[in-house]
Order: structure tokens, then sequence, then C-alpha cells
């Protein structure tokens, strides 16, 4: 075992996993000044056995690669090395991927255009078990949850938002920082991310009806 | 069975080297004569008939007529299974003159031997798959040959084979109805059973010929597919990312000029990839999505579009996307941001937009009163038609304009009561 998570004095660790040799070594130069690249991977394979050698904070993974892709490597290192945290880092942003990674246990999903600025703080973000949502993404939890005003659902409690957390997608949705969001509903910073971090967690723990339903909705199967 | 709609040629009479079975006498003939090739190949096996007059023209035509030129696209490959239907039919024909003419041999079996060769025949000349672009390739055609020997397609396909089976059939039952004893129904039974058991032995000769050539068929068919996919591909990277990148390498000093060709081309490669395509006439996010793209595109800033749910557009939409599209276009112009988000949900009893940027802001009330942008596209627009305009802002803390429709009630009551 590796030391806890108290690595403050020390900097962040994260991983790269991507499939392109350019957009590897650009991330590596942009990030290289707020946290500590430790390694990168090009393939499903090397990556699964160099992250867990390595176990970095983060894990920075592309979504489309060879053998498997990133859902791969996510569901092989979560079952050996549940600690370490992902954030999906993808030029798609089509809603089976974005949901299909954070149900696969991603911590959170950003496009390739996001700003380096935005990137470290997305990976800090991650690192402190926190969630990522993009506006786009919220828009997708939206609208996979939404538009269904009389399905009887089993338990409600589990698959059903919150009004409180649908507010705070919404607000997200429409390009409001979790700051502003604090603001706007009058409420502490630290709600907003535990609202935010029950939607993930509903989202992966949704019981088998909802999941053929989202996936039927959008052909899926 | 004209020639007339194809282009003249000169004519002359040669043996080719391609499309030949023996020598390429009936070949040459054919294409002589502008008839199919099929036809002249029958009739020199049913000439056969006649004292072997077909074989003796063959070999005459053969020793006369010269040979094609030596070609090197042409293959020259010799077909020799080929011959055998013909030979089965030959030998059929054969038989029939003798029944006809001489009394050599004197039983019914004979002809029913014969039409079994005569089944047999145009059974196997069916199966051969080398034959297929013989027939194919003389697309031009038509007529009741072509209904015959085309290889058109498989249901024609299956007719001439079924076809071919019956007259194999029929000579069986023939052949076994004559050594039965008379009279009895069991008899006529066992030469259907009979005739049963040699048609299965034909399919079992014949099945893994027919299974070839309809896995020929279907591999070629998914070549094609493949081909025209790769085509496609192909042909947008060349029509647009190309052009776009040839485009950002000449203006590569115009920081702004780059990044909007680059934004344009992700956003189509983007909807290529990812995005059914719905006419932006007819649905509400596509109309709002087309309307942020030419934001987009004029202004060379990134806007950030999500649309949850969506609808069917009429008047009342279409001005709630033009409202939100003039909000965004004021987002563009004055508040000097990159990034401007979009953000629209479609409920139940109303349509909601929420423009928003983090740039400079304005005090509402310090606007002009001759500045009509804000008053009349927007919250003028909306008022027209039903609906709510709000605009949030503050200077440096950005501006929100938020655009809400109520889902028209008419159309709601006008179904009631045509429920009624």
């Amino acid at each position: 075992m590796t030391e806890p998570v108290t690595q403050s004095a020390g900097r962040l660790t994260v991983f790269l996993v991507d499939d392109h040799a350019m957009f590897r070594a650009g991330v590596r130069a942009e990030l290289g000044q707020h946290v500590e690249v430790v390694g990168e991977a090009s393939t499903v394979a090397e990556a699964i056995s160099r992250i867990g050698a390595i176990q970095p904070d983060v894990v920075l993974l592309d979504v489309h690669m060879p053998d498997g892709g990133g859902r791969a490597v996510l569901e092989s290192i979560r079952r050996t090395h549940p600690q370490v945290k992902f954030l999906a880092l993808s030029v798609s942003d089509a809603a089976e991927d974005v949901i299909g990674l954070i149900r696969a246990g991603a911590r959170g999903y950003v496009t390739k255009t996001i700003s380096p600025d935005e990137l470290a703080a997305a990976v800090r973000r991650v690192a402190d078990g926190d969630a990522v949502f993009s506006p786009r993404l919220a828009g997708f939890v939206l609208d996979a949850f939404a538009s269904r005003p009389d399905v009887p659902v089993a338990d409600p409690e589990l698959d059903q938002l919150t009004n409180r957390e649908r507010e705070v997608l919404r607000l997200l949705a429409r390009g409001y920082a979790y700051k502003e969001i604090a603001k706007e509903l009058y409420i502490s910073i630290k709600t907003v991310e535990t609202h935010v971090s029950n939607v993930l967690r509903k989202l992966q723990m949704s019981n088998r009806y909802e999941l053929s339903r989202w996936a039927a909705d959008r052909r899926l199967v | 069975m004209t020639t007339a709609a194809a282009p003249p040629q000169p004519r002359r009479l040669y043996r080719p080297r391609e499309h030949r079975i023996v020598a390429g006498v009936a070949s040459g003939l054919a294409r002589h004569l502008g008839v199919p090739v099929i036809a002249v190949r029958i009739s020199l096996v049913v000439l056969l008939g006649f004292n072997a007059l077909g074989l003796l023209l063959y070999a005459a035509y053969w020793a006369v007529l010269p040979q094609e030129a030596r070609n090197d696209e042409q293959h020259t490959r010799r077909d020799f299974a080929a011959l055998v239907p013909f030979a089965a039919i030959g030998l059929g024909v054969v038989l029939l003159q003798a029944l006809v003419f001489g009394d050599q041999v004197a039983t019914t079996v004979g002809w029913m031997i014969a039409v079994v060769a005569v089944g047999a025949g145009v059974i196997w000349h069916q199966s051969d798959p080398s034959r297929r672009e013989q027939w194919t390739d003389a697309n031009g055609k038509s007529g009741w040959m072509a209904a015959i020997v085309g290889e058109t397609d498989r249901r024609s396909f299956m007719l001439r084979f079924v076809g071919g089976g019956v007259l194999v059939s029929i000579g069986v039952i023939g052949v076994v109805a004559i050594y039965s004893p008379a009279g009895s129904l069991s008899s006529v039974l066992n030469g259907m059973i009979f005739a049963l058991v040699g048609l299965l032995g034909v399919g079992v000769v014949v099945a893994p010929l027919v299974w070839r050539t309809f896995g020929q068929l279907r591999a070629e068919r998914e070549g094609r597919i493949r081909e025209q996919e790769r085509a496609e591909v192909a042909a947008m990277i060349h029509d647009q990312v190309l052009h776009t990148l040839a485009l950002i390498q000449r203006n590569s000093a115009d920081i702004k000029e780059v990044q909007r060709l680059a934004r344009g081309q992700e956003r189509s490669l983007r909807n290529w990839l990812y995005k059914p395509t719905a006419s932006p006439t007819e649905r509400f996010s596509a109309a709002l999505e087309q309307a942020a793209a030419e934001v987009e595109d004029t202004y060379a800033i990134s806007v950030e579009a999500v649309v949850v749910g969506d609808t069917q557009c009429d008047e009342r939409v279409a001005a709630l996307v033009a409202a939100a599209r003039e909000a965004l276009v004021n987002a563009a112009r004055h508040a000097g941001v990159q990034t401007v988000s979009l953000y629209a949900e479609v409920e139940p009893d109303e349509l909601s937009v929420f423009v928003r940027d983090r740039g400079a802001g304005f005090e509402l009330s310090g606007v002009a009163e001759t500045r009509h942008g804000v008053r009349g596209s927007i919250i003028g627009r909306m008022q027209r038609h039903g609906g709510r305009a709000e605009i949030r802002s503050g200077v440096g803390n950005g501006t929100e304009v938020r655009l809400t429709l109520p889902v028209s009630r008419e159309s709601v009551t006008a179904g009631k009561e045509s429920a009624r």
C-alpha cells in the first residue's frame, strides 16, 4: 500500500491514458505546472498494468481507444484499486459515451476542447472526491431523467432526482459555476457539491429498469 | 431482338478469346448476329439433333473463322465445366432425334432419359458461378431471352433452378412409372418417392455450387457497401477537413480566423459523427443549434449549446428561437467573451431558453431608447407571442437572458374539442 491520500505536501499525481502521443505531450506540458504527471500509456493493457503499479491520484482517461477503450481500463482498475479516481477526457461528447463512462465509475467527464486552467481545476476537484459536471453533461443527465411524468418507479428515492438536484443540474447546464449556483440558491458550495455527487451516485446505481429505458430511448439496444 | 440502341461498331466475324467454352465459335457468331450467345449455343445443340448438323457447323466455323487478336486485358481462361450442360442437353437432343427419326431406342424410357438430361443440363448451367459475369455484362438486353437466361436476380435464378428440377423429376417419375407394375396407385407413389430421392441427389451434387454462388454474391455486395462507405468518408474529409486545414495554414497569422475555421469544422464533423440530422424548420432543438452555429460562424465565438428535450416547431417556437438568436448575437457583440452558454429545456407546460455570458454586462436602464435590439427583438417579440423575457445583467457580472414560452393552450383545447 502506498501512503494514504494526504499528499498535501507533495503534488497531485496524474496518469495519462490516450492513444495519441501528440495529445499526451500537449496535456503533459499544460498540466505539468499544476500537477505531477507520473506516467502515461497508449493502450488499454499498458494502462492497466502501469496504473496498478503506480497508483496515481487521478487518471485522465481517453474514451475511444482500440481494445475496449477507456471503459475497459476503468472497469479493470476499479476492481483492484478503488481509490484511484478517473476523469474522462474525450473528443466525443455523444450522450452514450458520457453516460456510459459515468456509469462505469468515472468521477467526471470533460471534452478535449477544455482550456488548460479548467482542466487543472477539474483534476483537482476530482482528486478531492468531487464530481466534475460540464454543462453538456448536466444536460444529458436532465435529459435522461426528465420527461417521465407518470412512470411508476419501484424505488423513487434511488431513481428520481430530487427537485433540488434538478435545480442544481439546470443551473449547471445554464453555465453557472458552483459558486454562482450556491449564491443563486442560497446554499453553501459544499451543499452544491453534495447534490452533484448524489446525482452521480444515482446515475451509477440506477436499477435495471432505468438503464434499459434509457438505452431504449436512445436506440442503444 | 435488335441492336439499334447499340453504338455502331465495325462487325467482323471472328472468334473472341473471352467468354468461350470450347473455341469461341458460338460467342463469335452471337456477337456478329447481335443475339444472346446462349441462343446460338442452344441452336447449335438443337441442330445436333439433325444428324449432328450442329457439330458439323461448329467444326466448319472453327476451321474458317479467324481468332481475335490477343489482348492483354482479356483473360483467356477456357471454361470446360461450362461444356457439361451443353453436352447434357446435346445428349438429350440426340436421343430425341433417335426416337423421332430412328427406332434404335425403342421405348419411352429414352424419352425420359432425354428429359432428365436436358433438365440436368439446365441446372448445371445455372449453378456454375463463372457463367454469371457473362450474363451480367450483357445488361443492355431485354426481352424473352433475358427473362430466361438473364442473371437479374435471385428469384429468376430460383425459377430456372426449379424448372430444371421439375424436368428431371418428371423424367425420373416417367422411368419409374414405366418399369413398375402398371395400374396401381402405389407404383405412382413409389415413382414420386424415387423422384424425390433423385431430386435430393441432384440437390446434394449441386448444393455446394449454389452455395458458392450465393456466397460470392454476398461477398461482392458487402465489398461494394464497404467501398461506398469508405468513398463517402473520403469525400467528406476531402470536401471539408482538407479545405479547412488549407485555409487554416493560409490564415495562420490571424488567430480569430483560425479559431472560427476550426470551430466550424469541429461542429460539422461532430454533427456528421454523432447527430441524426433533423430539419431546423421542424424541430426546436435543431433550429436552436442552427442559430447557435450561425452565431459561432459569424462572430468567431463558441456557443455551448445544451438542449434538453425536443418539440415540434411552430410560429411561436420559431419566435422563441429568433429571440434566443438575438440574445446570442448581443452576447457575441457586446460581452467581449469567447464562450456563451445556451441552455434550453422543453417541459410539459413551457419552453425555456437561457443565454448566459460572463462578459462585460450592462445596465438595462442605461440602454438608449433608440436601441431596438433588446426591447424589440427580445422582450417585444416574446410578449407578442405570449411569452416572457427577463434580462439579468450587471456591469462586470455578465448577462443572462431568460426566455420562457408557455406551451400553446389553444392547441390543447382544440385537441380536446375535436376529441369530444
